[in-house]
């Protein structure tokens, strides 16, 4: 028979600081590599539609007629496929979690790629 | 990385309790029971294991066959057979715990099964 | 002559994790049996494997447990490697083995939260969260996610752990080891505890092994059966011993919990002191044609993923059958006899994961 076992815990544990965070009054806590929402450098992209591809979610739609990448956060699963996936690497994990809402929507974005036209005296480059 | 052994044997369903009452005889125990649709018959899988030696029987059947139960050898086999009833909707004769469809409730009967009506949305 | 009269035991009680329905016949405050309900949390992810490209099927797998998650993408990975004969390297498996040690003590520090509460003793239940807090912290700044880690992949691990953050990960957990051993020995020693679960749901050695119970459910009642024996990720290089106890009652399943925290906290330290330098992951081209059972070892025992392809990108059948589904006989068998107030410790003392169980 023991006694008193969880009273030295207790005691220790009410005279030292919470636990627990006050969120969100404090932020979260983050590491480097947190996985909190994604982002596009949409400079950079070049509409391969390989994210569309591998999303498991089926979260992100590429119109290439129009220019524009296009994703549900609601529906993203936050499992970096896409950004281990992107060929050109235009697409970033930020640390920071997505924020609430209330609404369903959709995020859309214009693609600004333009293709570097190539130099027309070098000749023999095939294009 | 050790890739164990692993023994399939496809047998009739006429033989599925002689062998099972085999297996139980030398010791073995059941580890799972499980179902796939391919095109239109059902492959159910028996698999056993001791010692970590994995055993495995395969009965090929179509929608109407009734499946003899194992249950009397082995009493939790009830858990896998009436599962395979509620999603594929293959009948197994003899359960000794019968939930007659009501031991995983969905909203449509049998959805793994061949009532799924062609054209749903992923 | 006594009256019977039917309970309804969940979905909702403040003692489960996940809903499950038992119907209790009682006579008197006895329950004479228990007749068992699942399907709340069907979500049919065994048709999403057709829908689902094989390489993209490991987030869906690891989403089918919140708790055991990344041992169900570590299986799925090891059993679509078989059937392609894909050779991971070395580096690797000693990374998903110090994971999956590290996702082993998350979750049973988890379970005896969750069994304090159930018990009553909420304090001891807040003390393993704040212990577990400081293993799912490791988690989080080794693969970025808290519960869901995301790190396995056909071929090998997404991300790789430096070598002094697995020295730092090792000081830490000789004071993790400390802080549990304070912990059980609350739950082993203290009397009121041990009144509650002594000689409570007793399950004998035959009944353990004929109705199919595993893992920590088996290994209290003598049936010593752990997967991990089977070699599989880097085992086969580390010393492990079973645990397991004779008594077969909910002492003798914690007393098994509380040990394994220790073997899992030894296994890490022994695979950080051997894990070898070189890639991470290999090169996988092709699709999978063939078929294989793999077996690997949960918190709760043993997990059988059942996968089929026949060459094109998806599969044709992906079958989980996760430990607590053949635990739930040995439930109903352990549930006749028992008084009214000792269900829920009963209930808890298998460990049920229900979002596991019913896929």
């Amino acid at each position: 028979m023991a006694f008193f076992e969880m009273a030295k815990t207790a005691l220790r544990t009410v005279l030292s600081r919470p636990a627990t965070i006050r969120y969100p009054a404090e932020p979260a806590k983050k590491t480097l590599l947190t996985r909190g929402h994604v982002t596009i450098d949409e400079s950079r992209c070049i509409s391969c539609g390989t994210c569309q591809r591998k999303c498991p979610a089926q979260a992100i739609l590429l119109n290439k007629e129009e220019k524009t990448w296009q994703m549900d956060r609601l529906r993203c699963v936050v499992c970096n496929s896409c950004v281990d996936t992107c060929p050109v690497k235009c697409l970033f994990m930020d640390t920071q979690y997505t924020a609430p809402t209330v609404t369903r929507g959709v995020e859309i974005v214009t693609i600004t790629y333009v293709k570097p036209v190539k130099a027309a005296d070098k000749g023999e480059t095939q294009g | 990385m050790t890739t164990e052994e692993q023994l399939t044997m496809p047998i009739e369903v006429g033989q599925l309790i002689g062998r099972v009452e085999q297996y139980k005889q030398e010791g073995y125990r059941l580890v799972q029971i499980g179902c796939t649709k391919i095109g239109e018959v059902y492959e159910i899988n028996y698999s056993f294991d001791k010692d970590f030696v994995f055993r495995n029987l395969r009965i090929t059947v179509n929608g109407d066959t009734e499946v003899p139960s194992i249950s009397g050898m082995y009493w939790g086999a009830f858990v896998y057979e009436n599962e395979m009833h509620d999603l594929f909707g293959i009948q197994v004769r003899g359960m000794n715990i019968d939930f007659k469809g009501n031991f995983i409730r969905t909203s449509i009967k049998f959805p793994f099964g061949a009532a799924i009506p062609k054209g749903e949305q992923p | 002559m006594t009256k019977q009269i039917i309970i309804p035991f969940g979905p909702q009680h403040p003692v489960l994790p996940e809903p499950i329905h038992l119907d209790l016949v009682l006579e008197d405050e006895m329950v004479v049996e228990a007749i068992p309900s699942i399907g709340y949390i069907h979500r049919g992810f065994e048709k999403l494997v057709e829908k689902r490209e094989f390489t993209e099927y490991v987030y869906v797998a690891e989403r089918t447990c919140g708790i055991c998650s990344f041992i169900h993408g570590l299986t799925y990975c090891q059993g679509i490697e078989e059937i392609m004969q894909v050779e991971v390297p070395e580096r690797a498996l000693f990374l998903r083995t110090i994971w999956s040690e590290y996702s082993r003590l998350h979750s049973h520090l988890l379970w005896l939260g969750l069994f304090a509460d159930s018990f009553g003793f909420e304090n001891l239940f807040m003390n393993a969260w704040r212990i577990r807090e400081r293993i799912l912290d490791v988690m989080e700044q080794t693969t970025g996610g808290r519960v869901i880690q995301g790190s396995c992949k056909i071929g090998g691990v997404r991300r790789d752990i430096s070598g002094e953050k697995l020295g730092q990960m090792s000081k830490d957990l000789d004071s993790i080891g400390q802080e549990l051993e304070e912990l059980t020995n609350v739950f082993l020693r203290d009397a009121s505890i041990k009144h509650r679960l002594k000689n409570v749901g007793v399950l004998s050695r035959d009944d353990a092994y004929s109705l199919g119970a595993v893992g920590p459910t088996a290994r209290g009642s003598g049936v010593s059966l752990d997967m991990r024996k089977t070699g599989y990720a880097a085992y086969g290089k580390l010393n492990l011993e079973t645990v397991a106890e004779n008594d077969g009652d909910c002492y003798a399943r914690c007393v098994v919990r509380c040990r394994e925290l220790f073997t899992s906290i030894d296994l890490i330290q022994q695979a950080v002191r051997k894990i070898p330098d070189g890639p991470i992951d290999v090169k996988v081209t092709g699709a999978p044609d063939g078929e294989y059972f793999t077996r690997s070892e949960q918190p709760r025992g043993e997990l059988v993923h059942y996968l089929k392809g026949n060459g094109t990108k998806f599969l044709v059948r992906s079958r989980i059958r996760t430990p607590t589904l053949t635990n739930i006989p040995p439930l109903v068998k352990m549930l006749q006899g028992c008084e009214l107030a000792d269900v829920p410790v009963i209930v808890l003392s298998i460990d049920p994961c229900i979002s596991c169980t019913e896929r």
